[in-house]
């Protein structure tokens, strides 16, 4: 297991991060710190992870985990490379979010909450992701895949595998 | 065409930065603000306008202004919601990607009217890659003395700081987001103290959403008695809403609040009409949580009346015929669209957004989304119609905060207008699992009640 350390540049931001609030207010740079952590630690946060965290923002683990498990976007288990958040609430669904997610079950032989055996894919159906104007939607990674058709599915999943390739 | 007030410079190429924003007009409120008005003279043309909080409430803003709690020694904050999260609204991402300067703006005037001296903007995590076009605009606005220390000569310091969330509905009810703030759990606190008394760190703290703070910038720049001028009775000003769906043309419009529904989901500047010349069969006007209305009683009230896009005439009826314009955000079906299905989809998504803290929320909204899933999946039983109202009501006015309101609003305006359908699902279980219900009565006027 790889040790849980930030790079220099990582803790910089993190002091950036700390000097938003107030002396003695660390603890509210959590949620950006875990973030960072995720981002930094394949996509999910395991307890070492967290308790790396705990340790910079001088806060006790437990106050990390009871945070990481409330929040929907901190992932406890590891994740696929991709991860496809597709929203499935009213206004995804009028448009067509039902026949997307069946679609890219079978396309990549899934369940919602697996991961492909390759590990390239993971598919998650989420809650509202404000994008209800060009339904149906996705996010993958930081950003929105909108107005999704399978054709559109087709591309993008094309797209990882090509990046996937090149790494 | 409708005035705008809010995205009448959208459409300009480069507005999203300072040199441009600053060309077309910009910091000329903030100007305005600090070196003749004061902050008394910023409150009082907010209080003169009308503006009613634009994240769903409509509490007059002014007056929430003037709530906070002025301590000697103890810092205030303004906390600016960018947590939008009700499903159907995506406006103030559209404002924050397109025209961050007029938020930074408004952040400014508000800061300085509440004599706060930092500001924070809590957004939702989902949207990750708006973060850095706000710091980018924070940055550039600093860098021409909007921001920092002594600004424009005048001894008040700003600073701006932008916080993501981490994927929580319920932080966008303005004490949890506190909380979340704080690196805690997004759990509402119990009012009061109101955050105008004890909020971020227990210090004075006004929360506004992202809309409601932009349209501090117009208010300054053409007076609150103009800006009445704008919108109908305590509908002031303008308003964005964000309309999806089985529409034409969805999408973010600004509207003046004087237009019918029917102009707004009908006419080409709007919505342009039902996606494939389908019919209108329901609509929730106000994001997920406001009733659901069937089409005759969306575009005419009980009485007959034209139903306006204000949030008098949305209102008008109680919740018996009418609902609310909430956040704005707009959901439009189409005759094909299953109303048990779409109540399911909310059902699921407050049950999952539940903080759990409240016995009646937490539990009731699990019972719900189970109790909608065996009608949706032909497994309900007649007496389920039932229990689903009952549930609904004791969830009802017994939580900390409105998400259990939220959760319960939804499936009583479903059951209250669409019982037929819940009905046919219930008598037709393998029918229902190959056709939706379709639009029945829906589309037609309702009789005039004797009397009204």
């Amino acid at each position: 297991m790889a040790v849980v350390q930030f790079s220099e540049e990582k803790l910089n931001k993190v002091k950036e991060i700390v000097a938003r609030y107030p002396q003695g207010k660390q603890k509210s740079a959590l949620i950006p710190v875990l973030h960072l952590a995720q981002e930094a630690f394949g996509g999910w946060l395991s307890a070492e992870t967290m308790d790396y965290v705990a340790s910079l923002l001088q806060l006790e683990p437990i106050e990390v985990y009871e945070v990481a498990t409330f929040y929907s976007m901190f992932n406890l288990k590891p994740v696929g490379t991709y991860m496809f958040e597709v929203c499935q609430t009213g206004p995804c669904m009028v448009s067509g979010s039902d026949q997307i997610i069946e679609y890219i079950k079978s396309k990549l032989g899934i369940g919602v909450g697996e991961t492909t055996p390759d590990g390239l894919f993971t598919l998650k159906t989420v809650e509202c992701l404000g994008a209800c104007g060009y339904a149906p939607m996705m996010q993958l990674g930081k950003h929105y895949r909108e107005h999704l058709t399978p054709a559109k599915v087709d591309e993008i999943i094309a797209e990882c595998r090509a990046k996937a390739n090149a790494n | 065409m409708g005035r705008k007030l809010l995205l009448d410079k959208a459409h300009i190429e480069g507005i999203r930065y300072y040199d441009t924003y600053r060309s077309n007009g910009g910091y000329t409120a903030a100007e305005k603000a600090l070196k003749t008005l004061g902050p008394d003279g910023v409150l009082d043309e907010v209080k003169k306008s009308g503006l009613r909080g634009r994240g769903g409430a409509g509490f007059p803003t002014g007056m929430k202004w003037s709530f906070i709690a002025k301590p000697e020694g103890v810092p205030r904050y303004l906390v600016c919601n960018a947590d939008e999260s009700e499903p159907g609204t995506f406006k103030d991402r559209y404002l924050m990607e397109h025209i961050p300067h007029l938020l930074i703006e408004g952040l400014l005037i508000s800061s300085f009217a509440l004599g706060a001296n930092s500001c924070y903007i809590y957004i939702r995590g989902e949207y990750a890659w708006i973060p850095e076009i706000l710091e980018q605009a924070i940055a550039e606005a600093k860098n021409k003395g909007w921001l920092g220390k002594n600004i424009l000569g005048t001894g008040y310091d700003l600073e701006i700081y932008v916080q993501r969330g981490a994927g929580a509905y319920i932080c966008g009810e303005e004490t949890a987001l506190i909380e979340s703030l704080e690196g805690k759990r997004g759990n509402p606190r119990i009012k009061p103290p109101f955050p105008a008394v004890k909020g971020l760190w227990q210090c004075p703290t006004v929360v506004n959403n992202v809309e409601t703070l932009a349209a501090v910038v117009p208010i300054i720049n053409i007076g609150g008695d103009e800006y009445i001028k704008f919108g109908t009775g305590k509908s002031t000003g303008t308003k964005l809403i964000s309309a999806c769906g089985n529409i034409n043309k969805p999408g973010v419009y600004e509207i003046e609040m004087n237009i019918s529904v029917e102009e707004f989901i009908f006419s080409d500047e709007y919505c342009g009409g039902i996606k494939n010349n389908k019919r209108l069969k329901a609509c929730i006007p106000g994001g997920s949580s406001v009733p659901v209305l069937p089409a005759n009683l969306l575009l005419k009230t009980a009485k007959g009346e034209t139903r306006m896009m204000t949030y008098e005439s949305l209102a008008d009826g109680g919740f018996a015929t009418g609902s609310m314009l909430g956040s704005g955000g707009f959901i439009v079906m189409d005759e094909d669209q299953c109303i048990v299905r779409n109540t399911l989809t909310f059902a699921r998504f407050y049950h999952h957004e539940s903080c759990g803290q409240c016995s009646p929320c937490r539990e009731g909204t699990g019972w719900m989304k189970k109790v909608l899933h065996n009608i949706e999946y032909g497994k309900g039983k007649m007496s389920d119609i039932d229990l689903l109202w009952d549930i609904q009501r004791k969830i009802e006015g017994n939580t900390i905060c409105p998400l259990g309101d939220a959760a319960a609003w939804p499936v009583a305006a479903a059951i209250r207008h669409f019982r037929d359908e819940f009905e046919w699902h219930v008598l037709n279980p393998d029918e229902s699992q190959k056709r939706n219900y379709g639009i029945a009565h829906y589309a037609d006027p309702i009789p005039v009640p004797a009397g009204a």
